[in-house]
């Protein structure tokens, strides 16, 4: 049986009736059952919901009614995602028997479409890291190389759709948690514009950042998946009322005559020579279908890491107060209230939590707050404006994802700093709101590892952004 | 130094967070690495700047911010219950906080 499977691959096999959804979903379970313990991708199996739901897909290819769009279609979901009833653990052993009483609202629009959904992804703890080596339940492992992390924090989800576990999943991205991991596993990997996607359900981890997003084998479905999940919820009073145009038809549109950005800050020094060498390619590529490259300047980007690193760690700091045993997870015993607060919060989080918590509290704290948590949003500000001043020249930017490919495991973790500062293409996009896309831009000649291209659109510009994804893939960028 | 041994116990006790001795000068030296790091900020002027401090233009949440107030069973207290650490329905169990 193929194990290439795209959403449309799945749509014309189940209607030609070569096999039923049910048999689908039990042929990604034997595969998972068989290469999971390898990848350690998938935390938790959900096959009754899986089943119930591939017999529902059955029943109306039966009646011969119609199919909704992800009919039958496997997916995977980032262990941060509110499941009902079906174990979230955030990578967290605070959370280790957390069952949601709820289900996050992407995850109720990916099932109303028809998706099957297989289970849930491993993640970096509270989605904080670029590795997954955070995880209180053991790294994810790169399928393209097993000696080397996913990256993060979406590093499960990555996996899995790339060892082929899933035909699509969804992550979440804070400060790049889904298109770093979608450049070192070596597949599309997408965040819309803060706002386009529902948090309803998404464990926080910083309001202000945290986005939803899908990934895929090929940008049409990352299209398909982020259309499903897209636009307005009443129950997010950060999501918006823009209209959702129908990305299916704006993605093939031609590229030709489009202005792409290179921001020269994006090209410094510390870019591994290989990533430099495809990503100039991919550029050169780009030109090749006919779009105009202008220089542009980016003067703020050399002050993204810092930026992020104190907002993210103020809002998380804020976030994480939630834990504290009483209503769900994790209790540690002591006789004393405060004590029992004290106890479980140190014994539920890993250091990279704990970390960030002491980090954001103290941004916070009185005395601090100006220097840094202040300071911090005022820069925000300006890295904003970069943004918005550059998408008066042009239509999008194009940097490197990551200015290194797949590490090896174990080779950051004693440094956080280091690994912090792996995220300097990713963060800046996060802090501006706009939507931006990862897609794989050949193999370092080295190592032969997977290196992204990432395409930032201004808010609310999917479609661009999509459409420049996709014209790049067709044009063969990821065999650069 | 950025930040002291005194400050990470402030801090940590600010957010009920246990710490190890070992944690604690852990987290000490590579908090201080990071606040080094950050300090970068201080070279940039930002005298006239007005804060960053929501992602969304009102008039692009304007509809979600003054949706009306009205109550909606979620009819999700069992399912919540179930699964806390010491329930007691309605109710959630705690240490003892008040003496008499």
């Amino acid at each position: 049986m193929s194990t290439n499977w795209t959403i449309d691959t799945v749509k014309s096999a189940l209607v030609a009736k070569k096999l039923s959804a049910r048999e689908l979903a039990a042929d990604f379970f034997n595969r998972i059952d068989a290469q999971n313990p390898a990848l350690n991708a998938y935390l938790t199996l959900s096959p009754e919901r899986a089943y119930a739901q591939a017999e529902k897909i059955d029943a109306l290819i039966a009646a011969s009614k119609p199919l909704p769009p992800l009919a039958g279609v496997p997916v995977a979901i980032k262990d941060v995602l509110s499941t009902r009833g079906i174990r979230t653990t955030c990578g967290s052993k605070i959370l280790e028997n957390y069952f949601p009483a709820y289900d996050a609202t992407a995850v109720e629009r990916l099932e109303s479409a028809g998706a099957v959904l297989l289970g849930k992804t491993n993640c970096d703890e509270f989605a904080m890291g670029s590795s997954n080596e955070n995880s209180a339940y053991g790294p994810v492992k790169n399928p393209v190389a097993l000696d080397r992390v996913p990256g993060g924090s979406s590093g499960g989800s990555a996996a899995v759709v790339a060892a082929g576990l899933a035909v699509a999943s969804l992550g979440t991205d804070t400060g790049g948690s889904i298109r770093q991991p979608g450049a070192l596993c070596g597949i599309p990997a997408m965040m819309g514009s803060y706002g386009r996607v529902s948090r309803y359900g998404l464990i926080a981890f910083a309001s202000s950042l945290d986005r939803i997003g899908p990934f895929a084998t090929n940008v049409y479905d990352v299209a398909a998946i982020l259309q499903t999940i897209a636009g307005r919820d009443p129950r997010d009073s950060t999501s918006t009322t823009a209209q959702v145009p129908d990305y299916a038809s704006e993605i093939t549109k031609p590229v030709k005559g489009l202005r792409i950005g290179i921001p020269k800050d994006y090209f410094a020094e510390g870019m591994h020579s290989g990533v430099r060498a495809k990503v100039e390619a991919g550029i050169a590529l780009l030109k090749s279908l006919g779009c105009e490259l202008i220089d542009i300047r980016m003067p703020h980007t050399d002050c993204a890491i810092a930026t992020y690193y104190i907002i993210a760690t103020a809002e998380a700091s804020s976030n994480l107060a939630r834990y504290d045993g009483v209503r769900y997870g994790l209790r540690a015993d002591d006789p004393t209230l405060l004590g029992m607060y004290r106890k479980t919060r140190g014994a539920g989080f890993g250091p990279e939590v704990k970390r960030r918590i002491v980090l954001g509290t103290y941004v916070l704290s009185a005395g601090y707050y100006d220097a840094y948590y202040l300071k911090g949003q005022k820069v925000r500000a300006l890295i904003a404006q970069d943004f918005r001043d550059a998408f008066t020249k042009v239509d999008a930017i194009v940097t490197p994802t990551s200015p290194i490919p797949a590490f090896k495991l174990g080779e950051k973790t004693n440094d956080p700093l280091q690994m912090y500062l792996a995220d300097i293409y990713t963060v800046t996009g996060s802090l501006a709101g706009v939507p931006g896309i990862s897609v794989p831009c050949g193999k370092t000649p080295q190592e032969n590892l997977p290196v992204g291209l990432q395409i930032f659109g201004p808010a609310f510009g999917e479609a661009r952004v999509l459409q420049l994804a996709h014209a790049f893939e067709q044009a063969g960028g990821a065999s650069l | 130094m950025k930040i002291t041994r005194e400050d990470v116990i402030r801090v940590a006790d600010l957010a009920y967070l246990e710490l190890s001795e070992s944690e604690l000068e852990i987290y000490r030296a590579q908090i201080d690495e990071i606040l080094e790091y950050i300090g970068k900020l201080n070279e940039l002027d930002t005298t006239n700047v007005a804060p960053m401090t929501q992602v969304l233009t009102d008039d692009q949440t304007a509809d979600a911010t003054l949706r009306e107030d009205i109550h909606v069973r979620s009819d999700v207290a069992g399912d919540v219950l179930k699964h806390a650490p010491d329930p007691e329905a309605p109710f959630f169990r705690v240490p003892k906080v008040i003496e008499r």
